[in-house]
């Protein structure tokens, strides 16, 4: 269990003086820790056991008098769980898609190509990092109602959350930054094979790019994953069939009986929780290293 | 042009293939297909960025009358200063970022600073924080609005053990500063968001090289001269950035408060943020639905939210520039 540890606030000498101090607050810190980050995972599982009586009952009980599975069937059925379901993931791995094209040819471009204007262009989507989404909401909205020039609407297709997934300057800027740091050296022994760009990109700068873009493909999954508002007006506004497990679970919570949507609540929860388990480290990784290093 | 001859063989070109209008037409074969790599990106931040950026600016100068838009001049901000919701989305929504600073930004710096003094249950520790901000806010948020209901919810319920006064939480119709209510969504909007600052802190905090603990003990400095002339110095920076992303981030709350509240207007409007009074004057007031009054409202937004994460962005730099 563990690590090698660098020098900290207190000396390993100083901790072997005080085992049994460390000891009291490592069990402290585990237990409060445990109690107040899976204690509420605890009841948003178990309330979803309990009968519709039950679940309103005072004072509440802690463990299930009587565990009721079939309140999860029955939440899956009244909120229609699965199409939520296949419409949150259709929307996450279809934004995941066009990312993916659009912003790591743009990221190469910007690298590696570096054409005419490419510095206004770079600097002109990180400028937008400062305007965040959430205060473009209505410009977007009509925007996406009616795109400009071509007269399309969007509203109610996936390509209405696709799309403006990929104005991501973040993404863009973290892939940038790595397709810098490949030496060129690598590069010219490409382009001396007389590969073309795009063959340089796939056979040479996305074997080597792996990591990063694991990091790009988990953030912006989770962010689609969690996105409440956008969706929201997007989609469940136009056809409330095409609306995704948060929108979904929120809309029906008002006339769903309590233990039902908690039940809904947690198989809602689910697929995040086995997906951080998963890539668990990459996540943990991932994180800092678009803020600090990376 | 240094940075073009990456791609291009490295061996001297033929006199005869190096003839300026070959060199032109090959430079402009570059750059086509240069932004033939950009256009899907630069096509979307047109119109899904840079455009609705403009065009917020422009509708919060302009009416629409039966289908008509003409422009307007200043009524629309007029309009919204004069709404006394305006200054109640602006009060509750300080109030937040200001409690969420307080409980969001402190308590995962100190957290992090106990983590990284644990030798052991590192792993599962920093799992643990993170695991909350995996979940889905609608899932995080229902079990949080069951708790904190008045009558049969826990929260009260773990009062009531403790001989405590029990609170109506979320619906508390008190309008003190600090209300119960934005409390409550604070704690809810804290536990669901904690864990990205605690991991960054840590990391920073795992930055910070050791011979300075060592040298300060050598000078006889205890724990906390440690934490105050060591541990936060070297994290200035760090600590600064977050600061801002977070006052950038909790400025735009919004699902917290249109879960928790049903809609987010809450009791007496207790908990309704700048974003969720965006969303009533452009979508929710049925029949006086109004995007130019909203857009206005995201102009002012946008501008302070700009302040802070200009500030960020220049940090960022500094940052960079330093190593």
């Amino acid at each position: 269990m563990t690590e090698p540890q660098a020098r900290t606030l207190v000396s390993s000498g100083q901790l072997n003086r005080h085992k049994v101090a460390y000891r009291v607050l490592l069990t402290l810190v585990v237990v409060i820790a445990t109690l107040i980050f899976i204690g509420p995972l605890y009841f948003l599982f178990t309330d979803g056991l309990k009968s519709t009586a039950e679940s309103v009952q005072v004072p509440p009980t802690i463990v299930p008098a009587h565990v009721h599975p079939g309140t999860y069937a029955s939440a899956w059925n009244r909120v229609g769980l699965g199409r939520l379901l296949v419409n949150t993931l259709y929307y996450a791995f279809g934004a995941l898609a066009f990312q993916l094209v659009f912003d790591v040819a743009a990221a190469y471009s910007l690298s590696r190509l570096r054409p005419v204007l490419g510095n206004l262009i770079f600097a002109l989507m990180l400028a937008t990092l400062m305007i965040p989404a959430t205060v473009l909401l209505v410009p977007q909205y009509v925007t996406v109602s009616d795109l400009p020039l071509l007269h399309l609407n969007l509203i109610g297709s996936p390509e209405a959350i696709w799309l403006p997934s990929v104005a991501n300057a973040f993404n863009i800027f973290l892939l940038k930054r790595f397709f810098d740091s490949i030496p060129t050296e690598l590069l010219q022994a490409a382009a001396i094979d007389g590969a073309s760009p795009l063959r340089t990109l796939r056979s040479v700068v996305l074997p080597i790019s792996r990591p990063i873009i694991g990091v790009v493909s988990i953030f912006s999954l989770v962010a689609v994953w969690k996105d409440f508002l956008w969706p929201l007006l997007v989609e469940y506004g136009y056809n409330p069939n095409r609306e995704t497990l948060n929108v979904g679970i929120f809309e029906a919570s008002s006339t769903t009986q309590q233990n039902l949507v908690l039940a809904a609540s947690a198989m809602a929860a689910v697929p995040t929780l086995v997906f951080f388990l998963i890539f668990q480290r990459n996540i943990l990784s991932g994180l800092t290293a678009g803020s600090l290093k990376g | 042009m240094a940075d073009l001859a990456t791609l291009r063989p490295a061996k001297p070109l033929s006199p005869a293939r190096s003839r300026a209008g070959d060199r032109l037409a090959a430079k402009a074969r570059r750059n086509l297909s240069a932004h033939g790599f950009l256009i899907g990106a630069v096509l979307c931040f047109l119109f899904f960025s840079w455009y609705p950026i403009c065009r917020e600016i422009m509708m919060s100068f302009q009416k629409t009358h039966l289908g008509v838009t003409s422009w307007a001049g200043w009524s629309n901000y007029v309009r919204i200063f004069h709404d006394p919701t305006f200054w109640t989305a602006w009060k509750n929504t300080l109030e937040f970022t200001v409690l969420a600073l307080i409980v969001g930004y402190a308590v995962p710096f100190l957290v992090a600073i106990l983590l990284n003094e644990l030798r052991h249950a590192k792993g599962y520790l920093r799992c643990l924080v993170y695991l909350p901000v995996m979940l889905p806010p609608t899932s995080a948020l229902l079990l949080f609005a069951y708790f904190y209901d008045p009558t049969y919810g826990l929260f009260n319920d773990i009062l009531r053990h403790l001989h405590l006064p029990v609170s109506q939480w979320v619906q508390s119709s008190g309008t003190g500063i600090p209300s119960m209510a934005m409390i409550s969504v604070v704690i809810a909007a804290t536990w669901m968001n904690m864990g990205g600052a605690t991991l960054i802190y840590l990391a920073a905090l795992q930055n910070i090289p050791g011979e300075l603990y060592e040298a300060a003990e050598l000078d006889g400095a205890g724990l906390l001269r440690k934490i105050r002339h060591i541990t936060i110095p070297q994290t200035r920076l760090i600590l600064s950035m977050l600061l801002l992303l977070q006052i950038v981030a909790t400025m735009q709350m919004f699902v917290e408060a249109f879960i928790l509240t049903n809609g987010g207007a809450g009791v007496n409007n207790n908990t309704l943020s700048v974003v969720n009074l965006i969303y009533q004057y452009a979508f929710a007031l049925s029949g006086a639905s109004n995007y130019n009054s909203a857009s206005a409202l995201g102009v002012v937004l946008m501008l302070v939210l700009a302040t802070f994460s200009g500030a960020y962005l220049w940090l960022t730099r500094e940052r960079e520039g330093a190593r």
